[in-house]
């Protein structure tokens, strides 16, 4: 576990172009343990694309990304998997044909390997599963459940579960609670409130200034690409954070 | 939700997999048992029986593969020509003298090249879908056999090639007639059946294909190389192909243009009507092997009755609209919208 304030995620001057499209600007980030970052911006501004950099989905065009102090190159969702970093989509990434507890070992799944062919190890993945679900409060009816089953916020859960599976340091998560039925945006949130304790470094990308002043402790703006202002959560407003979203100051 | 309410439903959520998994299974003892009824001295010999099973064989390879392409929401239509031009290279190889273990392999590795191909071909050429590739193949790989052949039938193999398709297993040992043999066809579909039934369900690669199905974003955000799983499922689609090839071989002793014309359509019409998804991510092996078992008895029993082949046809094709709507159904009740 990762001592408390210790800068974790570093992002420095992160530029990237699809074709001759600026999608971010010298866009800088930092995440400490135990600490949680919010992200704001308007549709477009880059908050996805930042997202998809630091989670090795894309490869900055220009910048670098360094993780507890150390310059890192990330060829793949994979590399910065190993490096504890994890990202909960908002579109879940979740397979809804697969059990809750294969999702939440998708690619990293426990085998018995024989040559090389690598069995799975069902057993393994049941007990690890009940045992994490439990760690996380996590309530459903059977780790064998498939996720189509499941409603919106049961889905989200598990999508936050498959990213704490393996000992993550940073969580980053995409609107995690827009496709949510109010009454279980409270427990996501108090889902992302456990991992801050436990000292992961969360971020948290989302549109709803509630979600925000409920559960981070920094909040940062992009505008149209660019670092926009930031500031500690006690030193700002809901209205002043809504005007950073319109590129206001 | 109250105690009985829950009770109710997960009853309810116990019985969808049951369904899923056994539901072919249902409609398949459903029709050997009116088949029997209709002709109660003929469709259950030892003779009709072991027939059925010999002219299934070679589709049944082309169905499997074409499942694994299916489950990743693929699609293979050149099977059929992977497996004509897979006998047309065997029989050539024949013709030139080769020893018989060198015959009975080479089938086998063009099929998979030839699948391989197909993989690259989705994969590194970025094909809109694997429809589009699959089709161009399936006229460029009939072509090539057609080519290397000439385009006229090459017939004659030996035994020692001929065995997988036509070999015959003596159970008179068991105190049997000398009719009631058990063709080694049969025995290679079960051996093949359970070892790719043991790769989907069991290890990490098959989980992976599903997964692939299901959502290949999330396949890819979990690290899984898309890519190169899908050129690995349709190389052993191809390799089941040249397998077909190797038992076709067997059965007609020839090499001939024609071999598995449209099979491509029989394989899929297989994978559907035994629960198969279009839209991947769903299907069992077991239930392959049960459709093909469907269609098989289907055209069987209905020559049996010496009924005409353009209403098998009909009935087919209403088998597969009749299947997918019951998956729809099922669809319907399993699925939180």
């Amino acid at each position: 576990m990762s001592s408390a304030n210790q800068l974790l995620l570093e992002a420095k001057n992160v530029t990237k172009y699809f074709g001759t499209i600026t999608a971010l600007e010298n866009v800088n980030l930092k995440i400490h343990a135990g600490e949680c970052l919010g992200v704001v911006g308007d549709n477009g501004a880059g908050k996805t694309t930042l997202m998809k950099v630091l989670s090795g989905l894309y490869k900055p065009s220009a910048g670098s990304l360094h993780f507890e102090g150390k310059e890192k190159v990330l060829e793949s969702p994979r590399d910065s998997q190993n490096l504890g970093l994890e990202m909960v989509y908002q579109d879940l990434a979740l397979a809804g044909n697969l059990p809750i507890g294969e999702n939440i070992f998708l690619g990293r799944e426990p085998t018995t390997n024989l040559g090389l062919l690598k069995f799975l190890d069902y057993k393994k993945i049941k007990e690890l599963t009940e045992a994490h679900l439990g760690k996380l409060k996590i309530n459903v009816k059977s780790a064998d459940q498939k996720v189509e089953e499941l409603s919106g916020g049961q889905r989200q859960a598990v999508a936050i579960a498959r990213s704490t599976a393996f000992n993550a340091k940073v969580v980053i998560m995409d609107e995690p609670t827009a496709a949510l039925a109010i009454k279980e945006v409270g427990k996501v949130l108090d889902l992302i409130n456990g991992l801050k304790k436990t000292g992961v470094g969360v971020i948290v990308i989302s549109h709803r200034m509630d979600d925000i002043f409920a559960v981070c402790d920094r909040v940062m703006a992009l505008f149209q690409g660019t670092n926009f202002a930031e500031s500690e959560l006690s030193n700002t407003s809901r209205d002043e954070v809504i005007g950073w979203i319109m590129g206001k100051k | 939700m109250d105690s009985k309410d829950q009770n109710k439903d997960s009853l309810y959520l116990k019985l969808i997999p049951y369904f899923e998994k056994y539901g072919i299974l249902l409609l398949l003892v459903i029709m050997i048992v009116v088949m029997h009824f209709l002709q109660p001295d003929v469709f259950l010999s030892w003779r009709n029986v072991t027939n059925v099973f010999k002219q299934i064989s070679w589709q049944s390879m082309l169905a499997l593969g074409v499942f694994m392409v299916i489950v990743t929401a693929g699609i293979d239509l050149s099977v059929g020509s992977i497996m004509m031009l897979s006998l047309m290279i065997l029989a050539i190889v024949a013709k030139a003298g080769a020893p018989w273990y060198i015959v009975v392999i080479t089938p086998l590795i063009a099929g998979f090249l030839c699948g391989l191909f197909n993989g690259l071909g989705i994969t590194l050429l970025r094909m809109p879908h694997p429809f589009i590739m699959t089709l161009g193949t399936l006229y460029i790989f009939r072509g090539t056999g057609n080519l290397i052949s000439g385009g006229t039938p090459i017939s004659g193999f030996t035994d020692e090639v001929r065995y997988l398709g036509h070999g015959r297993i003596d159970l008179t040992w068991l105190g049997l007639e000398k009719s009631q043999y058990l063709p080694v066809s049969l025995v290679l579909i079960a051996i093949v059946y359970i070892i790719f039934w043991i790769f989907m369900n069991k290890t990490r690669t098959g989980k992976w294909i599903y997964a692939i199905g299901g959502n290949p974003n999330a396949a890819r955000a979990s690290g899984i190389n898309v890519n190169k799983i899908l050129v690995i499922v349709y190389s052993l689609c191809g390799f089941l192909s040249g397998i077909g090839a190797l038992i076709l071989a067997g059965r007609t002793d020839s090499g001939y243009p024609n071999a598995g014309l449209q099979s491509e359509l029989d394989a899929i019409a297989a994978c559907i009507i035994g629960g198969a998804s279009f839209f991947g991510g769903r299907g069992t092996v077991l239930g392959v092997f049960a459709g093909v078992m469907i269609m098989g008895i289907l055209r069987n029993g209905l020559n049996l009755m010496d009924v005409s082949s353009f209403w098998q046809q009909v009935l087919i094709g209403s088998i597969i609209v009749l299947a997918v709507y019951v998956d729809v159904l099922r669809r319907d009740f399993g699925t939180r919208k």
